[in-house]
């Protein structure tokens, strides 16, 4: 290590794995159902695609969680996003396919894929 | 390097080690790789989280689960609920002795014991693992040295410590900006930075639970400090008893050295520097500086009288800086952020935060860090969750064997070095002894006189013979053979001691003395005068008795080992006060609770 420089790119390096121990009001959660229904509707490729989807696209400041039984097993898997300061948007029977378009364009696009949320599927 | 969703963060900490989090660490990667969840989730061994009470601790993170008390039994119902189907596993999470909350909806921060907190020193303890020097550069490590050496000249690096007003943590609380400016203006080839890790005084472990959660940041403050003294090497000195704490350090040194952070041409410049550890004994002399000098000398761990002071003739007779452990984990931040940002923490006179080791009766043991100037109150009944069963708090000793006591009176009190010298009592290096009614105050100062009698050195007479003398008279006064005229003694011997002893144990060894007898000297006058001991702790004094409340069971006569009880059955019983020798069984074992100690 030579310079501040190289000592920022090992920080860079680390950050990502990182961040979720840090307090972040800026990041962005992905928050996927698990329950026993939402595991056996396939949440786990959903939540491993996103996973890989993050890191491939080298995202900063954005969490993986998940939760239980939000109790409607039919509508499962389901996924919540929350970016910073506005209000949750759930999709619904998410496929790991869905998962592509739902990075691209609401993580990163900050605009919700309509017809992939909840108030698509329920109307 | 593999994106995690999930990290399981164990304490590796003394406590929790020794209440087995090696073995939650194993079961935990078996089980992660048992459920095919290993690319996703990940395990950390940290460094105390600072509750070691309720240990061992497990947090999970992005939710910041905190649970508390896990057994090895436990981890499968962790790793199958939390991390499989993001369910929370209740009954394992921490519950607040305040409030009786349990943290299940709550960050870590939101906690009554870390709510009041505020870490600078303790900062990564518990949060990064202290193992791996890239994730102590991921949280800014390092950054502060890169900055020192290649935007500041050493001055601006003092001045920036001096305007910062950090003051040393090691006890005496002397500006380290200062310390900084003699060492740096004593012209020599070579000159030390040392890093004092004794910490003798009786439970206290702040520095200990630093060096293990975060030995990068000790390693870097000394960087700094060597580059703004002009010292190309540096010494820590750090107990034998604190295994983990050097391994830890060890592997930082080597680390740091890989990465070049230390070494010759640190950052690309012409400073280099290097750090080596010596292992103490010990013995409590030792953490006074020119003892520990001595020690790293190899020669035997004396103190010498002052001057000349560590900064102008010090280790192997170079110019000299040293500093406590907690007082350098605040040195990267300050220069890193600034010192106006370190001066609005805290109070004018005493800035940023304290550590403090919260022992004794108190719901919640453990390492806090607050900022100067908070009330006692807010340390003990807000973070500490206040006095266990339902007992009176009484005073709180803070300073060890060199400190003194704040009684209940004082509870408002807000806790900086001035104020608290003000009493009686000291900041000292921050162990924090809460005392309940069942304390007593003689026999705490006897506690901690036993303690500086054992650790003396023998190098000087006041030291050596008075605090024995003062001993001597506390045993007595304990023992119920207490006369008139020994509190006048004891204030005495203390000036005596106090005036003429060469070195900071003896100079202070009769605070603990001074201290209660300034506030509780009804105490020692019911010892002396009455016979009585007024918390029935001193045994000598206590009788036991049964009252009208006994129902005749005969259970405690059949549990007395002496036989001292008498009675028939159905009647009250007696007990033969001569033949007691107040061993607690017929307490113990009295189901109406007829027994008392008078
Ligand atoms: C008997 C005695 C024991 C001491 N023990 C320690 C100790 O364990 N750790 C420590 O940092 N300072 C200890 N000190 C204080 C040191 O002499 C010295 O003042 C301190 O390390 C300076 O660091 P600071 O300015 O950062 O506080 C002790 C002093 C005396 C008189
Ligand atoms: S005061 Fe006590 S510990 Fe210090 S030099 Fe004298 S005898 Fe030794
Ligand atoms: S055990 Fe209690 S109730 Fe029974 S005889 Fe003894 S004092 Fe009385
Ligand atoms: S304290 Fe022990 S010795 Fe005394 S009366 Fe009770 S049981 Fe007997
Ligand atoms: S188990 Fe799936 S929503 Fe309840
Ligand atoms: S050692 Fe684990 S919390 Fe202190």
């Amino acid at each position: 290590m030579k310079s501040l420089a190289d000592l920022q790119a090992i920080r860079a390096k680390t950050l990502e794995n990182i961040n979720m121990r840090k307090e972040d009001e800026n990041a962005a959660r992905v928050v996927v159902g698990m329950a026993t229904c939402g595991i056996a509707a396939g949440a786990r490729p959903v939540m491993l695609k996103f996973l890989e989807e993050i890191k491939d696209r080298d995202l900063q400041h954005v969490t993986v969680s998940q939760t239980g039984c939000i109790g409607m097993c039919r509508l499962e898997p389901m996924v919540d996003i929350i970016l910073p300061g506005q209000e949750k948007v759930t999709y619904v029977k998410v496929k790991p396919d869905m998962v592509d378009r739902i990075v691209a364009e609401h993580l990163i696009g900050g605009t919700p894929v309509a017809e992939y949320t909840i108030g698509a599927a329920e109307a | 390097m593999d994106l995690y969703r999930a990290h399981v963060l164990v304490c590796g900490g003394t406590g929790c080690t020794s209440s087995g989090s090696a073995k939650l660490i194993e079961r935990f990667e078996e089980q992660i790789a048992t459920n095919g969840l290993d690319k996703e989730v990940k395990v950390v061994r940290t460094g105390c989280f600072g509750l070691c009470e309720a240990g061992p601790v497990v947090i999970i993170y992005p939710e910041g689960t905190f649970y508390s008390r896990v057994k090895v039994e436990d981890v499968d119902e962790i790793v199958t609920e939390h991390l499989l189907k993001g369910r929370k596993v209740q009954h394992l999470v921490y519950v607040d002795h305040k409030t009786h909350e349990s943290s299940v909806q709550k960050s870590l921060n939101e906690i009554g014991f870390y709510k009041q907190q505020e870490r600078i020193a303790l900062r990564n303890c518990g949060v990064i693992d202290p193992e791996n020097i890239d994730e102590y550069i991921a949280f800014d490590g390092y950054q502060a040295l890169g900055k020192a050496l290649t935007e500041m000249t050493p001055e601006q690096v003092i001045d920036e410590i001096l305007k910062s007003g950090l003051r040393g943590r090691g006890g005496a609380g002397f500006p380290t900006g200062k310390k900084w400016q003699f060492a740096r203006a004593s012209q020599a080839e070579h000159k030390y930075f040392v890093c004092n890790a004794d910490e003798g005084d009786p439970g206290a472990f702040m520095d200990r639970s630093l060096l293990e959660g975060d030995p990068h940041a000790i390693i870097e403050a000394m960087a700094i400090g060597g580059y703004a003294i002009g010292a190309d090497e540096g010494w820590v000195y750090v107990r034998a008893e604190y295994p983990i704490a050097v391994k830890r350090l060890e592997k930082a040194i080597e680390q740091a050295r890989e990465y070049g952070l230390l070494g010759k041409n640190i950052f690309g410049t012409d400073f280099n520097f290097d750090i080596h550890i010596r292992l103490g004994a010990g013995a409590f002399v030792c953490g006074e500086e020119t003892a520990l000098m001595a020690s790293i000398e190899g020669k035997r761990g004396e103190p010498r009288p002052k001057p000349p002071f560590p900064a102008v003739r010090g280790l192997f007779d170079s110019p000299t800086n040293i500093n406590n452990v907690e007082t350098l984990g605040n040195v990267a931040q300050i220069i890193l952020k600034g010192a106006d940002w370190f001066r609005s923490i805290g109070t004018e006179k005493s800035t940023g935060t304290k550590v403090f080791a919260l022992g004794g009766k108190i719901n919640n043991t453990g390492l806090v860090e607050v900022p100067m100037g908070v009330p006692l109150r807010t340390i003990i009944e807000d973070i500490g969750g206040g006095i266990p069963n339902g007992k009176k708090f009484k005073a709180v000793q803070t300073g060890g064997p060199s400190g003194g006591c704040i009684p209940a009176s004082l509870l408002d009190i807000s806790v900086e070095y001035d104020t608290l010298t003000s009493v009686g009592a000291m900041m000292g290096s921050g162990g924090m002894i809460v005392l309940d009614e069942d304390n007593c105050m003689v026999d705490i100062a006897r506690f901690f006189l036993d303690f500086t009698v054992d650790e003396s050195c023998g190098k000087c007479t006041p030291c050596r013979i008075g605090t024995r003398r003062m001993l001597e008279i506390l045993e007595r006064i304990t023992e119920g053979k207490g006369e008139e005229g020994d509190i006048e003694k004891l204030e005495n011997l203390a000036e005596n001691i106090k005036n003429s002893a060469l070195c900071g144990l003896g100079q202070t060894a009769p605070n603990p003395v001074l201290s209660t007898i300034k506030f509780f000297r009804d105490e020692y006058e019911a010892h002396i005068r009455d016979k009585k001991c007024p918390a029935h702790h001193c045994q000598a004094m206590l009788n036991y008795v049964i009252t009208d409340k006994c129902r005749g069971c005969t259970l405690c006569a059949r549990k007395c080992p002496v036989s001292a009880i008498t009675g028939t059955v159905k009647e009250k019983h007696v007990i033969d006060t001569a033949k007691c020798i107040k061993c607690g069984q017929c307490i113990a074992n009295c189901k109406f609770g007829a027994i008392i100690k008078d």
